[in-house]
């Protein structure tokens, strides 16, 4: 790096216009500004790398890496070392490969106050955690744009429950759970005013109108069924990224906001202006209590709260109409805000709890916060005033001690077992490895480049793992082979066991990622289901086994009950359907073996296919548009028949008295006699 | 690998070609056993086909003896053929018709109780190992798949197949 800044300077020297000594200054200045971009694609690698990443083939990974899919609204699973996409769980989006979103059954988890939405914008992930352990049984996601808060079953890897937020627009300091998984967060990153006020206000009236929502969603302890517990009507600032305390801290929650300024325009510019912003510290335990007591307000809102049943391999969408809120104004102690430069992004919790960690992204250091001098701070009520009726806690009675000149653009940090913190810095293109005691920088390394977040396995729990680090990279440029305009997002492992950190392999992400949890695969490999037990499947339109298949018309709707093993539909040929109809492939899948999906795809159909997993059923409406025959197949290739796996249906004119009729195996003697005039 | 392949003589060349044919006939329908090759390493160890232990009467599974009565039980086999309607009859006729696999009639006379009820709850090993599974696969080509069925389900289903070929 200093050598290339040496040789451009040789370089400009050589030819002492004042033109170039302009330039050169100029160059230098950029270098200086990006000490640590790096210039080489290739040269971070020492030799070892590749066997670090190895995995061979047939053997697991260590450990199981979600990743946020972003813009895709989508959750990919790798696994690592190897950087192996495992799987992309649809969550958000629809997914037309599989029939999410489309299929009868999948229609209601996309639903919203706003009807169906096919899309968002996925973020970030938490896995949930038994007494600050990840244990393994669910995943959370959220949505930013149209706000939710989705439950991944880690047995099943499938979206079990999406619930959205009202009072909320753009979710972005979510879906952070508390250590016990008792709460999941959801802080709104655009201030608005209330769901039941009246909105039709002028945007400049921002400071008067607008308010930041915080929503504690709570989580069954059993079923993992999520509720809104309470929301928390905080000041109208964008709240960022948030983490729960841990141990002696694990009844605090933790939230950046930057646009303390209240900006309504130019925020690039306007919400830049103080030194200082805020994090948030809730005692959540007393604001739990106090909804439990009955305090705050029942706000009348709309919602969808969307349930997947695993036995009826079904959702249901419930629109709910109201919701408890609690403006913290009024209920003194709950509330506290400690000054934090500038614009936080990150609020990262340590292992131990006792330090929380701001990354202002337009800050020169990295605060460090002590939990202990937080809770003596408010017992001395050492504040500086307050902002909106919220005590301000003083700088420096809640300051443990600044990283100093960590680097450029500080944004994500998470730690590892050995009491070092890790942060991504975004401007200057690294990760910087710092000790939480003595806040010293102990390493630093180039990522390509310009890093978001960054994951280390269980690296916000109380058990983080010491191994890997990864970086998901927002900018790929010159990274992989060209694929025109658009590149794939580079994610970067790291080997920490060491006490330097190792650039080991870098690997495309689908859509963009941001935060992302890995934990050892053996937490979750062995509860993974294999398929679904028929005698369980209680679907209303199951069929269990052949003899159960049919075809009935109700009116114009036709209920096509079939099923799918290997390698035949049944029925599979099927006359007496008519312009106009509303046909339902109900579709089971009766096999009862690991890795034996069907597919059911209908020529023309308007929607999507289905994948339909052993013991599962469900659902293509399709309407036909013309008299015709029309074939339908599996889709995915299932044994040396697979090909044969296939069907027609006969489609007559509306009003056609052609005579409903469904058959297997049997070629219907009229027809043949028919041809055979 | 290569080798050795011409070292071997035609015969013998022969033997591995019919070799090869036969696993990617299997490799090609699909993951054998639904296990990763790590999982299946300890399986590979066991000598199957062609060790003087195996015995193909009783084929490879928990089931070692199983206890028939002379007459037949018909609420066992009214509860093999429930079993039967939901993870069978797709591709199994009670004639002696071929639908995807063999026709049920008589099978209880070609096969032993042991046989038949560890290959229909170890199906994967069996086609793997046992001759007579290999032997239907080339004619069925399609896997039999392993439809999970408990030890009673298995039972039952045995007790079925017995009325269907005309015990009483």
């Amino acid at each position: 790096m200093s050598y290339q800044k040496l040789n451009i300077q040789i370089l400009y020297s050589m030819k002492k216009t004042r033109y170039n000594a302009i330039a050169m200054a100029s160059f230098a200045l950029l270098l200086g500004v990006q000490a640590c971009k790096p210039k080489n694609a290739g040269n971070a690698v020492s030799a070892d790398a590749a066997a670090k990443a190895y995995v061979a083939p047939g053997k697991y990974d260590e450990y199981y890496n979600f990743v946020s899919g972003g813009f895709s609204g989508q959750m990919s699973v790798y696994g690592l070392p190897s950087g192996r996409l495992l799987k992309v769980v649809p969550i958000f989006s629809v997914n037309p490969e599989n029939g999410w979103g489309y299929s009868e059954e999948t229609k209601p988890m996309l639903n919203t106050s706003h009807g169906f939405v096919p899309w968002d914008d996925q973020h970030h992930l938490d896995l949930s955690q038994t007494n600050g352990e990840v244990d393994g049984r669910w995943i959370f996601a959220n949505a930013n744009n149209t706000p939710r808060v989705a439950r991944v079953d880690l047995s099943t890897f499938h979206t079990a429950e999406i619930l959205e937020l009202p009072n909320s627009a753009g979710n972005h300091s979510s879906p952070f759970i508390t250590e016990n998984t008792e709460y999941v967060v959801a802080g709104t990153r655009f201030s608005v005013p209330p769901d039941d006020k009246n909105g039709d206000v002028p945007i400049n009236t921002y400071k008067q109108n607008f308010k930041g929502t915080i929503s504690f969603i709570s989580v069954d302890k059993n079923n993992g069924n999520m509720d809104i517990a309470f929301q928390l009507q905080c000041p109208g600032v964008d709240f960022d990224l948030s983490h729960a305390g841990k141990g002696k801290s694990s009844g605090w929650f933790f939230f950046s906001c930057y646009n303390t300024e209240q900006a309504n325009t130019l925020l690039e510019v306007n919400a830049s202006k103080r030194d200082k912003d805020f994090i948030m510290a809730v005692n959540w335990k007393k604001a739990a209590e106090l909804a439990k007591a009955g305090k705050g307000r029942k706000q009348a809102v709309k919602y969808a709260s969307n349930r997947y049943d695993e036995k009826t391999h079904t959702a249901t969408s419930t629109i709910k109409t109201e919701v408890t809120v609690m403006d913290v104004k009024d209920f003194p102690e709950l509330v506290y805000f400690i000054p934090c430069p500038k614009s936080p992004h990150g609020c990262d919790v340590d292992p131990s709890g006792e330090y929380i960690v701001g990354s202002g992204k337009l800050a020169a250091l990295i605060p460090v916060f002590s939990f202990d001098k937080i809770q003596k701070a408010i017992a001395d009520k050492a504040f500086e005033g307050n902002y909106d009726g919220i005590p301000v806690i003083k700088y420096e009675a809640a300051l443990y001690g600044e990283v100093k000149k960590p680097g450029l653009g500080p944004l994500h940090t998470e730690f590892d077992d050995k009491g070092n913190a890790y942060t991504t810095m975004f401007v200057s293109s690294e990760v910087v490895k710092w000790n939480v005691k003595d806040l010293k920088v102990l390493d630093r390394v180039a990522t390509y480049y310009s890093p978001g977040h960054l994951m280390i396995p269980g690296g916000d729990s109380k058990k983080p793992s010491g191994k890997y680090l990864v970086a998901y990279n927002k900018i790929t440029k010159d990274r992989f082979l060209p694929t025109g305009p658009e590149l794939a997002q580079s994610a970067q492992l790291f080997d920490i066991s060491g006490d330097k950190m190792q650039l080991v392999l870098d690997y495309p992400t689908i859509g963009e990622p941001h935060y992302a949890q890995g934990v050892a695969a053996s937490v979750i490999r062995d509860r993974s289901v294999k398929f679904f037990k028929i005698e369980n499947n209680n679907h209303p339109f199951v069929s269990k086994g052949e003899g159960t298949t049919k075809v009935v018309r109700e009116g114009n709707k036709v209920h096509v009950y079939m099923t799918a093993i290997r390698s035949h539909l049944t029925p599979d040929n099927i006359e007496g359907i008519r312009v106009g109809d509303e046909v339902y492939f109900h579709v089971t899948n009766i096999e009862q073996d690991w890795d034996v999906p069907h597919g059911f795809a209908i020529k023309g159909a308007t929607n999507a296919e289905l994948l339909i997993m052993p013991g599962e059923t469900s659902t293509l409406k399709w309407i036909p548009e013309k008299a015709a025959i029309v074939p339908f197949y599996c889709t995915d290739f299932c044994s040396a028949l697979h090909q044969e796996m296939s069907g027609y249906v006969r489609v007559s004119p509306a009003g056609s008295s052609v005579p409903l009729s469904f058959s297997t195996g049997t070629n219907l003697p009229k027809s043949d006699s028919a041809s055979k005039k | 690998m290569h080798a050795i392949i011409k070292s071997q003589k035609i015969t013998s060349m022969k033997r591995i070609f019919a070799a090869i044919i036969i696993m990617s006939t299997l490799y090609a329908c699909g993951n054998q056993n639904g296990k990763p090759a790590a999982a299946s390493a300890t399986e590979e160890k066991k000598e199957g086909n062609g060790n003087p232990s195996y015995d193909p009467n009783r084929g490879e599974g928990k089931f070692k003896t199983v206890e028939v009565s002379g007459k037949l039980d018909a609420a066992m086999a009214d509860n093999g053929f429930k079993v039967f309607s939901v993870k069978c009859s797709s591709c199994h006729k009670t004639t002696d018709e071929k639908l995807v696999g063999p026709g049920w009639k008589g099978v209880t006379v070609r096969n032993t109780a042991p046989w038949i009820m560890n290959f229909i709850t170890n199906t994967d090993e069996m086609i793997n190992k046992d001759p007579k599974a290999q032997a239907l696969l080339e004619i069925c080509l399609v896997r039999m798949p392993n439809q999970n069925l408990s030890d009673d389900d298995a039972r039952n289903l045995y007790e079925f197949m017995r009325k269907n070929d005309g015990v009483k």
